[in-house]
């Protein structure tokens, strides 16, 4: 293949993974936005959507369009509980500490992961997407002739990759309304505002705790049954996840959805085109390291305009 | 009895009892035992930095990790006998912690670990980029024939523990030296309020970034030991597992104290010995000790023993 078509591809395997990254990095921020505290265990929680959605497809079997619409109901719902308990009975008792919930949810990763290790098993496991044609992408190039349309071999992506792009989009626009016109985004702003005249004005600082830990997670879960047909679930896939959300949501400005939205288009973009040009080794230890000199020299983030 | 002479009757028959031990403990534990020191050492090194100065790292494996591969990689490609392959791994040590000090010290609070995290991050992956020299995460055995410092036979069980031991007791008296001197006084200082002690006229980056180095260097001689005392260096020792292990060593045994680390360590490496019998998942164990410990016990064993008994355990 040549470049220009190359490029086109790694763009395609890029934005699915901006897609999902973009899901989980904004379960992360919207945390460490009201909350104030960073959720390490994140990954953990992506892991398990995915791991929930492999147990759910097979215990229902049958066409695997429905195991799949299933999961995805079923899945994120499950993991949010799971997530309000452990803020419930952990996060609450340490008071939102912000060192100490870090700890606690470093405790909490291990927890969670090895858990699956002793139930799941060590296994990578795949579930069957609902759907999956081949789409083959034209491309356009001038020869002697002109002008001329052609179908180069190989650059193809799949509906089911498209799907998993307009499904993430429709979810964003869905918490973007869920903050910006519902009553229950109207308390989680006025928590993140300013948590004690937030309590002082009767909102149950502690429930809306509970509900935006619980959704952060729920969001990882859903991006993670999304990308679970193109991956594979495993117990230790919670890592790299964690990884680029925290990356996208410092490069971002910690706190700030918009600049999370786009933060994960531009790092799962760049990712996957790095990946597929140089090693994914070299483009995560770019990454990690623009993370480190953002955090230190721009603490706002790239986008951020207040202090965080 | 002064606090000065209980102080040194303390950690001196903590040092008597480990130089005993060997003597009469089986061989399992024996190694067990050496293995213990060397990473109570890099606990320590941890507590310098989290216990007394009050920075929270995230990413103290680089440090670790500095001083093996400095160790290891001159050795196998440079040809370096241990004793300069050690001094190599102390130097990688010590360069590294003063750049990423210098940068990280300019951030505090949750974005220091996070720095911390990332840079640590970054070292683990240039590990396996670079793996060409430094064989990734299947990581490359020392031979038992370039082990020999000075005559002795690190590989030896003998020689093994009395390396440790000597490790151990030097981090063990620099620490102890460190918080009853000036500086170790101005750590906690900044620990407990950083704007008074700036208020009254201390260079507080200054310190901090002394507490780091010194942090840094003790971690490297820590793992820059392990790697020549075990005859192994592998990525997986720069992961962030090994970042979060001193931490919980150091929570568990009870941060600002100097015995601390030690007691944790210990503590640690048994329940997990024990529970990898039973399960491959011990992490597990590791997991339910960190919630338990923020939980109900920030202060650590050492930390309740000082609340309740012994006030004066430096």
């Amino acid at each position: 293949m040549e470049f220009g078509p190359y490029l086109l591809l790694a763009s395609l395997e890029g934005a699915v993974t901006a897609a999902v990254l973009a899901l989980t990095a904004v379960g992360l921020s919207l945390v460490f936005g009201v909350m104030r505290v960073v959720n390490v265990a994140h990954g953990e929680f992506f892991m398990l959507g995915a791991v929930l959605a492999w147990w759910i497809a097979t215990t229902l079997g049958g066409h695997p369009a429905v195991g799949f619409l299933a999961a995805l109901v079923i899945a994120p719902v499950v993991v949010a509980a799971i997530a309000a308990v452990a803020d419930m009975t952990v996060l609450k008792r340490i008071a939102y500490d912000p060192e100490r919930t870090i700890v606690a949810t470093i405790g909490l990763l291990y927890i969670l992961q090895q858990l699956t290790l002793m139930t799941y098993g060590p296994e990578a496991r795949p579930v069957e997407p609902p759907f999956n044609s081949r789409i083959a992408l034209p491309w356009i190039e001038r020869t002697a002739e002109g002008w001329q349309m052609y179908y180069p071999w190989g650059l193809a992506t799949t509906s089911y990759k498209l799907a998993v792009i307009g499904a993430a989009v429709a979810v964003l626009l869905a918490v973007w309304a869920l903050l910006a016109r519902t009553r229950i985004g109207l308390l989680m702003r006025a928590t993140q505002l300013d948590r004690d005249m937030a309590t002082a004005f009767g909102i149950p600082v502690e429930r809306v705790y509970a509900l935006v830990f619980g959704l952060g997670a729920g969001l990882a879960a859903l991006g993670a049954v999304l990308i679970v047909p193109i991956q594979q679930a495993h117990y230790l896939m919670g890592h790299d996840p964690l990884l680029l959300s925290f990356i996208v949501v410092i490069i971002g400005g910690l706190g700030s959805l918009p600049g999370t939205v786009v933060a994960a288009i531009l790092i799962g973009l760049s990712d996957g085109i790095i990946s597929v040009f140089f090693s994914p080794t070299l483009a995560k230890i770019i990454a990690t390291l623009l993370v480190g000199f953002v955090l230190v020299f721009r603490p706002q983030g790239l986008f951020g305009t207040r202090a965080a | 009895m002064t606090e000065a002479r209980k102080v040194l009757i303390l950690h001196g028959g903590l040092l008597l009892l480990l130089f005993v031990l060997q003597f009469v403990l089986p061989a399992y534990h024996h190694g067990n035992l050496a293995r213990i020191m060397v990473l109570a050492s890099f606990a320590m090194a941890y507590n310098i930095m989290f216990g007394y100065t009050g920075l929270l790292s995230l990413g103290h494996a680089l440090f670790f990790a500095a001083g093996m591969y400095g160790m290891a990689l001159t050795m196998k490609h440079l040809a370096f006998t241990p004793a300069p392959a050690l001094l190599a791994g102390l130097a990688a040590g010590l360069v590294v912690s003063a750049v990423i000090g210098a940068l990280a010290l300019r951030t505090a609070g949750v974005a220091f670990m996070i720095v911390t995290l990332m840079f640590a991050q970054a070292g683990y992956l240039a590990v396996l980029y670079f793996g060409d020299w430094t064989r990734g995460d299947e990581g490359f055995v020392i031979q038992q024939a370039e082990r020999v410092l000075w005559g002795l036979d690190l590989s030896d069980p003998t020689w093994r523990y009395f390396a440790a031991f000597t490790l151990f007791s030097a981090c063990l008296l620099i620490s102890l030296a460190l918080v009853r001197r000036p500086f170790g006084r101005t750590l906690i200082a900044i620990r407990e309020n950083e704007e008074r002690a700036r208020m009254l006229g201390y260079d507080v980056f200054a310190m901090k970034l002394g507490a780091v180095v010194i942090s840094g260097t003790m971690a490297a001689a820590a793992g820059a030991s392990y790697g020549l005392l075990f005859g192994y260096a592998g990525a997986s020792f720069a992961s962030v597992q090994y970042s979060i292990f001193p931490l919980l060593w150091v929570l568990l045994g009870g941060a600002g104290t100097v015995i601390g680390p030690f007691l944790g360590t210990l503590f640690m490496f048994y329940l997990i010995d024990l529970s990898s019998g039973i399960t491959t998942a011990y992490m597990l164990i590791a997991g339910v000790v960190l919630v338990l410990l923020t939980l109900f016990a920030p202060q650590g064993l050492a930390g309740e023993v000082r609340r309740r008994v012994w006030r004066w355990l430096p």
